[in-house]
């Protein structure tokens, strides 16, 4: 029989959020069109390094498995991506793999995203429907810009554009560009339009917009080609305009 | 107002950088480039805006005030930064790096220029035998191109920025061809910039 082939995984783990983070390296048999998630379950279940020490198992998030929920994201071989989607046959070897560091880390790979809520909180991202009593249907939206709008929609706050941004990080208060591209979906809709202005002032407050730098690396890192440079250009424009109408008193402040 | 500081402190530093610094800029640039004409053109022209009226209003007005701002600012800008060009190598992230390091050159390159051709010598102007005197020595006249190109670098690639920061270019495609457009303003001022520079240090 022909020697069996193994992979090499050198991952960076971390006990718990105050714990100091170590490096472990792992050697698993390779198997066909594997990807870095079957490469974590099969140390999961032989939790052993490569020099022969029985070690605690990989500790990583993960749920829907097709990048779509964006829980898995982790940094691979340098790069923040998805790790359900990262394929073992197209990375260079040894893969390392690093919790993001734009995060606080939780447990190994395991980080905790909540400051994306926030940001999604401070831009006001939702819709408000409810009432005391029943608004009715709201506008209608036209077929091509529910299109254009379902791509916006696409955002699963996976936080790879957070940590491919050289503006999000611990000295910065900027909140990363996924949200500002949120705040924009939510003011073209016909019924989130409503409360434009309120997403818009969220937009302006301290580690909003004016934190984008322009390195435009969001756009090329985002798993689900969202136009975020688009949408944090359009909403460079539309901010300048309402900080204006908030300044001189227009009528259309609100 | 209180309530969005940073956000319109940030948005003046984007415009103080075109509105009146870069304006200056190339005015600057165009009126030195006189050198190449002769000696007597440039002291006339140095003296011509050197008697304008209210000048020295005019100075901190235009110049002096809003790089200053522009200045502190943009270094604090820098410091929070994380560069990352190793791990994501993309062009605009580059343009990124390269928009924080000449604005540091940039930044000694103004205080040691403003020191030597405005502070130093007094109320009196500047004049070509003074600039003569400067770039004779090939130290201070590579100075001088280092600190010239990194500012035209600096202003160039920050109109591009400009023009995102205030909502103009939003298509890829309109974000594209101001990178084109920004680059022949880069090697047009550059242009501009040596030429005289050479005038100054070799008489030609
Ligand atoms: C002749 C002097 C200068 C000119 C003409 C100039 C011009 C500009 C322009 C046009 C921008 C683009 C604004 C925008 O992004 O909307 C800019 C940005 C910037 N400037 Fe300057 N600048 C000058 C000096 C400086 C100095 C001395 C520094 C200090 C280090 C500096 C640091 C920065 C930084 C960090 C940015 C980027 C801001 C961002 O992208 O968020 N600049 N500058
Ligand atoms: S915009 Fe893209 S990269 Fe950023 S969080 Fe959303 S899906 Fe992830
Ligand atoms: S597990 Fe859902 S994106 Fe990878």
């Amino acid at each position: 029989m022909a020697e069996q082939k193994t992979v090499t995984f050198i991952i960076t783990r971390q006990a718990g959020p105050d714990s100091a983070p170590y490096k472990e390296t792992f050697n698993i048999p390779y198997k066909k069109n594997m990807n870095v998630i079957s490469g974590l379950m099969e140390i999961r279940q032989n939790p052993v390094t490569a020099d022969g020490k029985k070690t605690s198992p990989v500790q990583w998030d993960m749920n829907c498995l097709e990048e779509v929920c964006g829980a898995c994201s982790m940094v691979i071989n340098g790069t923040a991506r998805q790790s359900c989607a990262a394929l073992v046959d197209q990375l260079e070897q040894p893969i390392r793999l690093e919790p993001m560091s734009t995060f606080p880390v939780v447990r190994d790979l395991i980080v905790d995203r909540e400051r994306m809520f926030d940001a999604l909180k401070q831009v006001k991202a939702w819709i408000p429907i409810d009432g005391t009593h029943d608004l009715g249907p709201g506008p209608r939206m036209p077929e091509k810009k529910r299109q254009w709008a379902y791509e916006l929609s696409k955002c699963m706050s996976c936080g790879v554009c957070l940590e491919a941004c050289p503006n999000v990080n611990d000295k910065s208060n900027f909140i990363g560009p996924a949200a500002l591209s949120q705040a924009r979906l939510f003011n073209a809709h016909p019924t989130g339009e409503m409360n434009a202005s309120e997403r818009l002032n969220g937009l302006m407050e301290d580690g909003g917009i004016d934190g984008c730098g322009n390195s435009q690396n969001c756009v090329q890192v985002c798993p689900k080609g969202i136009p975020l440079t688009t949408s944090i250009a359009a909403m460079n424009r539309a901010t300048n305009i309402q900080a204006f109408k908030n300044f001189f008193g227009s009528d259309n402040a609100h | 107002m209180a309530e969005h500081r940073e956000f319109l402190t940030r948005r003046l530093h984007s415009l103080l950088g075109v509105i009146p610094i870069g304006i200056f800029l190339v005015q600057h640039l165009v009126v030195n480039h006189f050198a190449v004409y002769g000696e007597e053109n440039f002291n006339k022209a140095a003296d011509f805006m050197h008697g304008l009226p209210f000048r020295l209003l005019l100075e901190f007005v235009v110049i002096y005030l809003p790089i200053l701002f522009h200045a502190i600012l943009g270094v604090y800008i820098v410091f929070v930064a994380r560069s990352n060009t190793k791990n994501y190598g993309f062009f605009r992230n580059w343009m990124f790096v390269l928009q924080r390091v000449t604005g540091i050159i940039t930044f000694v390159y103004i205080v040691w220029h403003v020191w030597e051709t405005r502070i130093q010598i007094g109320s009196q102007g500047a004049d070509y035998s003074l600039m003569e005197g400067i770039l004779s020595s090939p130290f201070m006249f590579w100075f001088y191109i280092i600190g010239l190109i990194a500012t035209v670098f600096h202003f160039a690639n920050g109109l591009w920025s400009f023009f995102v920061t205030w909502g103009i270019t939003q298509s890829p495609k309109s974000q594209k061809i101001a990178t084109y457009a920004t680059v022949v303003v880069f090697l047009a001022l550059s242009y501009v910039g040596v030429r005289t520079l050479i005038t100054f240090a070799y008489g030609v």
